[in-house]
């Protein structure tokens, strides 16, 4: 679908959404309350059915953090980016791994390196680093004067 | 650390398979859960070779970063350094000159046949023949001589740089390739009958590890991995990029789901890479190999997201820039990542013959997945 | 053997006549002299040197060219790599090694038999190689875990490469130099 056509209905689907201009995609902006709900509609809705998580992380702002989501539908072969902000201190948003089975590794990736936790995730803890590790290490502010020799 | 095996309430044993294991592929330690003989729970545990590529890329320039991509899937180092050119050059907005496209083309289908000799003659060796592996290297070497005279290396290539690649081809690349087309033809006829119509070796493959078409979508499964459930993925040809689109080649899907078709499909795809390398080998456009960009490379403030097919699978790079000479985040979109997710899955209720069979069929390389 | 008080009658007699073949290592005590039969141990130990396959990233394909036809390594010798540590002689540390992986290392090294010996392959296992700043996770060089014997340049080292290290290891376990056999005469 055309990314104007795709860009419509997502504004009849979602009223309160904010788009953001400069990608090569749609991208949505949303309150992470309501991302559960929007993930469910992007799904089901037949016009839509974005089945493909291709892409999940997160961005460090400094002021906050930001989730970024790249979903792409295998049938209609088109993409949708969705961004949220979270709070700093208590990051927090749903989980999707049971909407889209990959989540459930990228989410526990990003719990590792960020501390962004994920509600009702079924086996939130670390994977990359081990279980007593204390820190996340991509946020901006980390600082490890042991192991981090600075250039 | 050290999980803790034995038993279960209900009798069943939990062992440990690796860290350090031949069969692993790498350092992937899988916690299994075992009633009898028979699988009942896989749980990888990784982080064994996470060496921080993406804080790392943090401090490097856009120049510099394009050689930890090299580390990451080694055996696809020439694609995964092409993927991290493009996302450059998406935000320079640069033209390529068509030599410098040609030969990233060449040099990407080079090292997925190698990538792929490597898997064939891994994946016979962990299911217990012993021979294919060193018909696998023997072919092996032919790529990486063409490569160590044009590249300077043998795995880790550090060759496409934004703009185009580094070098010029060596006056004995054209020779040298027509060459190994040659005998690679005779040989990969020779992989199907040594291994391919072997009756042990398909009662291994067959009905093992079935993965539907909605899972292999839902799990975020690209490459062979989801071709071989029948999911059509192929980056070549859905998102073209460099002059694939005007390329003749077919993209491979098998629709058994199980390891067999996932064996099937890379063997094919070996045939379709040579048959890409045959059409532009004779086709080599003169001029430049080089784009003139800034010796300084800073992109402007955004985001950029580029993707290519490496031997495993989509790999995503995702720059966040802030306009500074360094980007302000990198991910890396792994195809191993996902293709492990799906193993749980796969393995449940067969042998522990059988998850090495899985494994193999999966083609993990873990460094990607660690990154 | 370690000779302290001359009172060996073969090694009085043989010292009267002709020079002992074999290195000479002076200590406090007396001299301590290699005898024709460590030469002959310390040969057959070089010549069947079986590795651990222990390799954690892009080392490992360059340690698997040089098990392959063409850089055949069991010409030396190398013929039967074992995959549990309890039946090799020597760990080749072919990749990176983060701080997960460190007590694994520390473990296997543990399990291995006297006499063991080490070689890091590649920069990362000498000193961190390309990864060496600005990571939190990497162990910057294999010798901060285990005692190594032989490093390697290269990233990843030539399959030639490789075959010179266990060449030049060959040879220093002939002259009873490597870290094992020093640490055994100093009883």
């Amino acid at each position: 679908m055309h990314n104007e056509t795709l860009k419509s209905m997502l504004v009849e689907l979602v009223p309160l959404a904010v788009f953001e201009e400069g990608s090569e995609w749609p991208t949505i902006m949303i309150e992470p309350a309501s991302w559960k709900s929007l993930a469910l509609l992007l799904t089901t809705t037949p016009a839509l059915q974005f089945d493909f998580l291709f892409c999940l992380t997160c961005v460090d702002w400094k002021t906050h953090l930001g989730m970024v989501f790249h979903i792409t539908s295998t049938l209609h072969r088109h993409t949708v980016v969705v961004k949220a902000k979270l709070n700093r201190d208590h990051p927090e948003i749903d989980t999707v791994s049971d909407i889209w089975k990959t989540a459930e590794f990228h989410e526990r990736e990003v719990y590792d390196l960020f501390g962004v936790k994920f509600l009702k995730h079924p086996d939130l803890r670390r994977l990359f680093l081990t279980d007593d590790y204390v820190g996340w290490p991509l946020r901006k502010d980390f600082e490890d004067a042991v192991n981090m020799i600075k250039l | 650390m050290f999980e803790e095996v034995g038993t279960t309430e209900q009798g069943d044993l939990i062992i440990n398979v690796g860290p350090q294991h031949p069969s692993t592929h790498g350092v992937l330690h899988l916690i299994i859960t075992l009633n009898g003989e028979t699988i009942k729970n896989v749980e990888p545990h990784l982080g064994y070779i996470h060496r921080s590529i993406e804080k790392m890329c943090e401090s490097l320039t856009y120049r510099q970063f394009i050689y930890v991509t090299s580390r990451m899937d080694y055996l696809s180092s020439h694609i995964n350094n092409h993927g991290c050119a493009l996302c450059v050059e998406k935000g320079l907005v640069v033209e390529i000159p068509p030599r410098a496209k040609v030969i990233r083309v060449l040099m990407d289908e080079l090292t997925r046949l190698a990538s792929h000799q490597l898997w064939w003659g891994a994946m016979a060796m962990d299911v217990g023949a012993l021979t294919p592996f060193f018909h696998a290297f023997r072919e092996r070497e032919a790529i990486n001589d063409i490569m160590e005279e044009t590249c300077g290396a043998r795995l880790t290539m550090n060759y496409m740089v934004p703009g185009g690649v580094m070098f010029d081809l060596h006056p004995n690349f054209q020779s040298k390739v027509k060459d190994f087309i040659a005998l690679f033809k005779s040989k990969i006829d020779e992989y199907d009958e040594l291994v391919t119509s072997n009756i042990i070796f398909k009662n291994r493959m067959k009905n093992i590890g079935y993965l539907s078409n909605e899972n292999a979508v839902s799990f975020g499964c690209t490459g062979p991995t989801a071709r071989g459930s029948g999911v059509s993925c192929d980056i070549r040809k859905l998102y073209p990029y460099e002059i694939y689109a005007q390329l003749d080649f077919r993209e491979i899907t098998e629709t058994g789901g199980d390891c067999f078709s996932r064996y099937l499909v890379r063997l094919q795809e070996m045939r379709q890479s040579l048959y890409i390398i045959e059409q532009l080998i004779d086709n080599i456009p003169e001029g430049d190999f080089q784009a003139k960009t800034k010796a300084v490379i800073k992109l402007p403030k955004g985001e950029f997201y580029s993707r290519v097919e490496t031997a495993r699978g989509e790999f995503g790079v995702y720059i966040v820039s802030e306009g500074g000479m360094t980007p302000y985040r990198i991910k890396f979109r792994s195809p191993g990542f996902s293709n492990l997710s799906a193993l749980n899955h796969m393995a449940k209720g067969h042998k522990i013959g059988d998850l090495v069979a899985i494994m193999g069929s999966l083609d993990l390389v873990i460094p990607d997945i660690d990154r | 053997m370690s000779v302290s008080d001359n009172k060996d009658p073969i090694t009085i007699e043989s010292q009267q006549t002709e020079p002992f073949p074999g290195d000479v290592h002076p200590t406090a005590g007396g001299g301590i002299v290699i005898s024709k039969l460590d030469e002959v141990i310390n040969w057959a130990r070089s010549n069947s040197l079986w590795p651990l396959i222990f390799g954690t990233s892009c080392c490992a394909i360059e340690m698997m060219s040089t098990a392959a036809a063409k850089y055949d390594w069991s010409r030396f010798g190398f013929e039967v790599a074992r995959a549990t540590p309890r039946q090799a002689d020597v760990i080749i540390i072919a990749g990176t090694i983060v701080n997960k992986m460190a007590p694994v290392l520390k473990r296997l090294y543990d399990q291995m038999a006297d006499p063991k010996y080490v070689i890091a392959m590649g920069a990362c296992a000498t000193s961190g190689g390309p990864f060496f700043y600005n990571t939190y996770s990497v162990v910057k060089g294999a010798d901060h875990i285990i005692p190594v014997d032989v490093y390697i340049a290269g990233c990843p080292p030539r399959p030639e490469a490789l075959i010179h290290a266990l060449i030049t290891l060959q040879e220093r376990i002939k002259s009873g130099a490597t870290r094992e056999q020093i640490k055994v005469e100093k009883f």
